[in-house]
C-alpha cells in the first residue's frame, strides 16, 4: 500500500517542478518587466497556444500508451490547407470543411495506428511516413500560402468574448479547454482511458489481462489524428491562411509540452493537466523573451531544449529508483 | 541472386536512374570540361555526398538500435562555426585559417556527439527523446552562433572541401568515398561491427559475454556526430554561406530514410554500409529526377512517404507472415468461401 503510494506520489514530482516553473517564471517576469502581471497576459497565453494545447492533448494519449506520433505538425498544416483550398478556391460552406478536415485527420490517424499495430512497424517510422505524406501532400495542393477571406473565418478570428474584469479570451480557447476537459473524462473516468495507461504501462501485462491492446493503440492514433487536425482547424483561424509551411516543429513542441508536463516517454504514467502546464511553460518562455525585446526568438528553442534536458534527467531519475 | 540483400535496393536505383534518360537522353553522360569531370551522374554523387556520410554515421547509431534526431542541427552548427571563424579572420584564404574553422567546427561536433551519447549510454535516455534535445535546442544554437544571418565567406582552400576538385572528381565524392571505405574497413575487417551488431541486437546477452555496451554505444554518437560535421562543413562550403536557419534541414529523416532502404533495421542488430550508400544514392537520385521532370521538388516528400511505407511493410516480419499466408492459399476463390473440411486444411 505504502509503495504504491509512494509511487503515486513520485508520479507527481514532475508535475510539482513544473508547477513551481511556471509560478517562479511568472513572478519574475511580474517583477522584471512593466505590464507583465496581469490576468490577460496569462489569458493570452492561452489564446496564442490554443492549438499547440489541442495538439499536445492528443499527443499525452499516445505517449501514456507507450507510442510516439510524429506526424502531428504535418497533419495541422494539411488541415489549414484543405480548409483554405476548398473554402477560398472551391467556395465550399466552413461548416462542411470544418467536419471534413477533421474525419481527414481522424482517418489518417487510424490507418497509421492500424498499421503500427498489424504489422508491428515501429510508431516512429510509421509517424514519421505520415509526416512526409501530410507535408507533401500540402505541396500537391499548393505550393504558395492561401490566404483566407471568408467571412465566417474572419469573423471567427476575431471575435472575443469578454470576461468579467476587462478579460478576453477567443473562441478558439474555449474550444482547447473544451478538448481539455472531454479528454480529462476520457482519460481517467472511462475504459479506454484506464487502458491507454494499462498499455503504455506494460504492453504484455495488458495482453494477458485480456485488454483491448490493438483497439486502444489504434485509439489513441486516432485520437492523435483527431487532436492535430482539430489544431490545424485552430491554427487556420489564428493564421487565416493555409500553408505547408505552418506549424513546422509543432510535434516538438508538442512532445517538449508533454515531457515537461510530467509525461513518462516510456509510458503508462502522467497526467492531461501536466501538458496544459507543459504548454503554458513553453508560451511564457516566448512571452518573457517577447517582453524582454532584446533577446532574439531562437533563444526560445534552446531555453526549450535546455528544459527537456533537465525534466528528461527528472524523469530517470524517479523511474530509476522506482526500479531498485 | 534476388536473395543478396543489397538486389532490391540496387534495382531501385537502377530503375531510378533508367527512368531519367526518358526525360533526359543524355543522362549517363559525362563530359570533361577544365580538366573536371561533369554530368547528371557527378552530381548525384557530389551533391549525395553529405547525405552519404550522415547516413553513414546513423547506420552504426541504428545498429546499436538507438537513432540521432540531432544530425540535421549538429550540420547546422558545424557550418556556422566554420563560416563565422572565416569570415572573421584576417586572411580568410589562408590554409591555417581553413584548418583552423575545420578544427573548430569538428570539435563541436564531437561534444555534441558526446552530449549524446552521455545521456544514451551512461543516463540511458531513449535514443530518439536523448538526441531530441539537441534537435530542438540545436537550430537554436546555430542561429545564434550566426546571429539570425547567412554568413557568407569567401575562401578558395574552404570551397575545396564542398564544391572544388581533385584529381578531376569533386573533392567531396572522394572524401566521402574514403569515409566509407575506412568504416567498412574498421567495421567488417575487425570485430568493431560484430560487437555492434551484438549490443544492438540483444543488450543483456551481449553484457553477459562481456562486451562494454557503454563505450561502443558512446562511440557511434560521436562517430555519428562527427560525421555530421564533416557533412555540415562539405554544405556550407559548396554554398560559400551558413544558414542556421536551412541548413541541414530534416537530413535526419533523410539519412534514416537512407538507412532503412539500404536494408539495415531500424530495430538494431544488423547493418550493412553498403546498402546504406545506395539508400542515400537513392535518395539523391529522387530528388535529381523530381527537379528534370518539372514537378514540383516540395512533392518528393509524397514520394519519399510510400517509399518509407513499402520499404517497412516488406521489413515487417508481420506484413511478410500475413502476405505469406495469403499466398499459400492458391486454391482459394472467393474471400467468403464458407469453411468446409475440405478447404480448411489449404491454410493450415
Amino acid at each position: 500500500m505504502s509503495a504504491i503510494a509512494a509511487a503515486r506520489g513520485r508520479a507527481y514530482v514532475p508535475l510539482l517542478v513544473t508547477s513551481a516553473l511556471l509560478v517562479a517564471m511568472f513572478s519574475a517576469g511580474s517583477v522584471q518587466y512593466e505590464g507583465f502581471f496581469s490576468g490577460q497576459v496569462l489569458l493570452n497565453l492561452l489564446i496564442d497556444n490554443a492549438f499547440l494545447l489541442v495538439v499536445a492533448i492528443g499527443m499525452t494519449f499516445v505517449v501514456l500508451a507507450g507510442g510516439i506520433d510524429l506526424s502531428v505538425g504535418a497533419m495541422a498544416a494539411l488541415s489549414t490547407m484543405i480548409s483554405a483550398w476548398l473554402v477560398e478556391q472551391h467556395g465550399w460552406p466552413p461548416l462542411l470543411v470544418i467536419p471534413l478536415v477533421l474525419a481527414v485527420g481522424t482517418g489518417a490517424g487510424l490507418a497509421m495506428g492500424w498499421v503500427i499495430h498489424s504489422f508491428e512497424i515501429q510508431p516512429f517510422i510509421v509517424t514519421l511516413a505520415g509526416m512526409f505524406l501530410a507535408r507533401g501532400l500540402c505541396y500537391t495542393i499548393s505550393i504558395d500560402s492561401i490566404s483566407l477571406t471568408d467571412p465566417a473565418y474572419v469573423a471567427f478570428a476575431q471575435t472575443r468574448i469578454a470576461l468579467p474584469g476587462g478579460l478576453f479570451v477567443s473562441p478558439s480557447v474555449l474550444i482547447a479547454v473544451g478538448v481539455l476537459v472531454i479528454a480529462f473524462v476520457v482519460l481517467h473516468y472511462t475504459r479506454l482511458g484506464r487502458n491507454v495507461y494499462a498499455l503504455g504501462g506494460n504492453e504484455q501485462s495488458a495482453r494477458l489481462m485480456g485488454l483491448p491492446v490493438g483497439r486502444t493503440k489504434i485509439a489513441v492514433y486516432a485520437v492523435s489524428g483527431f487532436c492535430s487536425a482539430l489544431g490545424g482547424v485552430l491554427l487556420t483561424f489564428y493564421m487565416l491562411s493555409g500553408y505547408g509551411l505552418h506549424a513546422v516543429g509543432l510535434e516538438l513542441d508538442a512532445i517538449a509540452a508533454v515531457v515537461i508536463g510530467g509525461t513518462l516517454l516510456t509510458g503508462g504514467s502522467g497526467y492531461l493537466l501536466g501538458t496544459l502546464l507543459g504548454v503554458l511553460v513553453l508560451g511564457l518562455i516566448q512571452t518573457v523573451i517577447s517582453f524582454q525585446g532584446t533577446l532574439s526568438s531562437w533563444w526560445t528553442r534552446i531555453v526549450v531544449g535546455g528544459l527537456l534536458f533537465v525534466f528528461i534527467l527528472l524523469q530517470r531519475l524517479i523511474v530509476g529508483r522506482r526500479k531498485v | 541472386m534476388t536473395k543478396h540483400r543489397l538486389f532490391w535496393p540496387a534495382v531501385v536505383l537502377a530503375a531510378l536512374l533508367l527512368a531519367n534518360v526518358v526525360f533526359t537522353p543524355d543522362f549517363f553522360a559525362i563530359r570533361i570540361k577544365d580538366g573536371h569531370l561533369y554530368g547528371s551522374l557527378i552530381d548525384i554523387l557530389h551533391f549525395g555526398a553529405p547525405l552519404i556520410l550522415v547516413a553513414l554515421g546513423m547506420t552504426l547509431v541504428i545498429a546499436t538500435s538507438g537513432i540521432d534526431l540531432s544530425v540535421g542541427s549538429t550540420v547546422a552548427i558545424a557550418g556556422a562555426l566554420a563560416c563565422l571563424h572565416i569570415s572573421g579572420a584576417a586572411d580568410p584564404a589562408s590554409p591555417a585559417t581553413v584548418l583552423g574553422a575545420v578544427a573548430l567546427a569538428l570539435g563541436v561536433a564531437l561534444v555534441l556527439g558526446a552530449v549524446n551519447g552521455v545521456l544514451v549510454a551512461r543516463v540511458g535516455v531513449q535514443p530518439i527523446i536523448a538526441t531530441l534535445i539537441l534537435m530542438v535546442a540545436g537550430r537554436g544554437v546555430a542561429q545564434l552562433v550566426t546571429d539570425g544571418q547567412i554568413v557568407t565567406v569567401t575562401s578558395e582552400p574552404y570551397k575545396l572541401i564542398g564544391g572544388g576538385y581533385w584529381l578531376t572528381m569533386p573533392f567531396a565524392i572522394l572524401f566521402a568515398a574514403a569515409v566509407v571505405l575506412l568504416t567498412s574497413l574498421l567495421t567488417r575487417r575487425t570485430a568493431l561491427g560484430l560487437l555492434l551488431e551484438s549490443v544492438g541486437g540483444n543488450p543483456v546477452a551481449s553484457r553477459l559475454a562481456g562486451i562494454r555496451a557503454t563505450g561502443l554505444i558512446g562511440l557511434v554518437y560521436l562517430f555519428s556526430a562527427l560525421c555530421a560535421g564533416v557533412a555540415g562543413l562539405m554544405i556550407s562550403s559548396n554554398v560559400s554561406s551558413a544558414d542556421g536557419n536551412n541548413a541541414g534541414l530534416w537530413i535526419e529523416l533523410d539519412a534514416i530514410l537512407a538507412v532503412v532502404l539500404g536494408g539495415t533495421s531500424l530495430t538494431g542488430g544488423r547493418f550493412s554500409l553498403g546498402g546504406t550508400v545506395i539508400g542515400a544514392l537513392i535518395i539523391q537520385t529522387l530528388s535529381t529526377t523530381v527537379y528534370t521532370i518539372g514537378i514540383p521538388p516540395e512533392t518528393t516528400l509524397v514520394f519519399k512517404a510510400f517509399v518509407v511505407i513499402a520499404v517497412c511493410l516488406i521489413q515487417s516480419p508481420a506484413f511478410r507472415a500475413k502476405a505469406a499466408r495469403r499466398r499459400a492459399r492458391p486454391g482459394r476463390g472467393t474471400a467468403s468461401r464458407p469453411l468446409t473440411p475440405e478447404n480448411t486444411e489449404v491454410g493450415a
